[in-house]
């Protein structure tokens, strides 16, 4: 580990410690101050490392590379997500999925070319934190996890079982295994890069509106799109 | 030299055709195509130049807004708060932050293609959400929704939800605290700073 990165994990570690009490009485966070301080912990790492990396990553590849990469993992992750709809009571949508795996990965080339897309089968977002919100398991406070950013205690739960299932974390070839998580860190960080441009433009508080844009986000998400349209005041 | 002629047309264009009893669905797809065609073609704006794209939205996506609503959206129940003068010098400032974050966008904007989804309008309907949607390459589509009000002068939008996430009610907290902080006033403040490092940096 470089200097660089130490000095980053240190001061980050030091900011949560000194800061992680403060809080300014939102019920959606009651641990604000801890949340704060990891928020600008993860920030310090996405802006040191993660953030150059995706940059340099996206201005080196082609976009037809680019594509190509985020179908292959987004073809690993449609099998989850077919397991995901069906927990969920959504059988045609779960049939949809596994089609969608079953294409892509014969005639898509592993999953490179996603031609289940231009045949009319919607790529879906589903995850366990999904599943269980939508089960009725309320989401809990908002918590912002190291490296991993923002969640709730449902959403964190979730996560350990998609971390779990994760095909790519079931590789038994450690160096293959670690290259594709590094690849897919960095490809889903380059995926960000524009919503990162009009985030920082749009900002008054950068933590408080990702906090509120990720809880609108996931509740859009466990009624697929479809969410009652919250009371205006 | 061509392409200024082009958005010259197009915004006479326009003018003549923001009919006020175009209907809520056309006027998105009209707006949405219009501007798109002009950032396809213009090189500076999809090299990130501020001014053109500012002067886009400002001409062609502003009339269709009803800031003022959007203003009260964001407060939420703060709103009650606020005198006249200060909610209007809320909306100028609110107004200039939207108008930013759009262009900032808008200049963000590659070769994406916009669905538009059927809007079931029933007769007599004074509020409407249009959906649309936005498909790219290697990414699960986006959803793009814009909410309507019927008004005297046509149909306008008071809130656009991206990806569920609505970008007017996401500022209710944020606006709440610097409330909470600093009263009325002080979000005025914090808004006009905003808008003031906004300019700062772009002028760099």
């Amino acid at each position: 580990m470089s200097k660089k990165i130490q000095a980053v994990l240190l001061s980050g570690i030091a900011a949560v410690l000194l800061t992680g009490c403060a809080t300014s009485g939102n019920p959606k966070d009651p641990i604000e101050g801890f949340n704060r301080a990891m928020y600008g912990f993860n920030e310090a790492i996405d802006t040191a490392i993660l953030k150059p990396v995706a940059k340099g990553y996206d201005a080196v590849l082609p976009t037809p590379v680019r594509t190509g990469v985020t179908n292959f993992f987004g073809n690993i992750a449609d099998f989850f997500i077919g397991v995901n709809n069906l927990l969920q009571g959504k059988p045609a949508e779960a049939v949809s999925d596994l089609g969608r795996v079953l294409i892509n990965s014969t005639i898509g080339l592993l999953g490179v070319i996603d031609w289940a897309s231009d045949m009319g089968l919607e790529k879906h977002d589903e995850d366990f934190g999904q599943t269980f919100g939508r089960w009725g398991v309320g989401d809990g406070a908002y918590v912002v996890l190291p490296f991993f950013g923002p969640r709730t205690v449902r959403d964190t739960v979730g996560l350990v079982l998609d971390v779990k299932t994760d095909p790519v974390g079931q590789i038994d070839h450690i160096p293959t295994r670690n290259t594709l998580m590094a690849l897919r860190i960095i490809d889903n960080r380059a995926d960000l890069l524009p919503a990162d441009k009009v985030i920082e433009e749009a900002a008054l508080d950068k933590y408080a509106y990702i906090r509120d844009g990720y809880l609108a986000r996931r509740r859009s998400l466990i009624y697929d799109g479809n969410p009652p349209r919250e009371e205006a005041n | 030299m061509k392409h200024w002629l082009n958005l010259l047309a197009a915004l006479f264009f326009t003018a003549s055709v923001a009919a006020a009893d175009l209907p809520p669905d056309q006027l998105v797809k009209d707006v949405t195509n219009e501007v798109l065609d002009i950032v396809r073609q213009d090189k500076d704006i999809q090299s990130g130049n501020t001014k053109k794209t500012l002067a886009l939205v400002e001409t062609k996506v502003l009339p269709h807004f009803n800031f003022t609503r959007m203003t009260q959206l964001a407060l939420g129940k703060e709103a009650r708060k606020a005198s006249p003068e200060q909610l209007a010098a809320l909306t100028e400032e609110f107004r200039t932050l939207l108008v930013r974050t759009y262009s900032k966008a808008l200049t963000e904007y590659r070769d994406q293609q916009i669905v538009f989804k059927p809007t079931k309008i029933e007769a007599g309907a004074t509020d409407v959400k249009v959906r649309t949607e936005i498909k790219q390459s290697g990414g699960k589509p986006i959803s793009l929704d814009y909410y309507l009000e019927k008004q005297p002068a046509g149909w306008k939008v008071y809130d656009v939800e991206v990806g569920g996430v609505s970008l007017v009610t996401n500022y209710r907290a944020s606006f709440a605290q610097e409330i909470q902080a600093g009263g009325i006033d002080g979000l005025i403040k914090s808004l006009q700073a905003k808008n003031k490092s906004g300019e700062a940096a772009k002028s760099k």
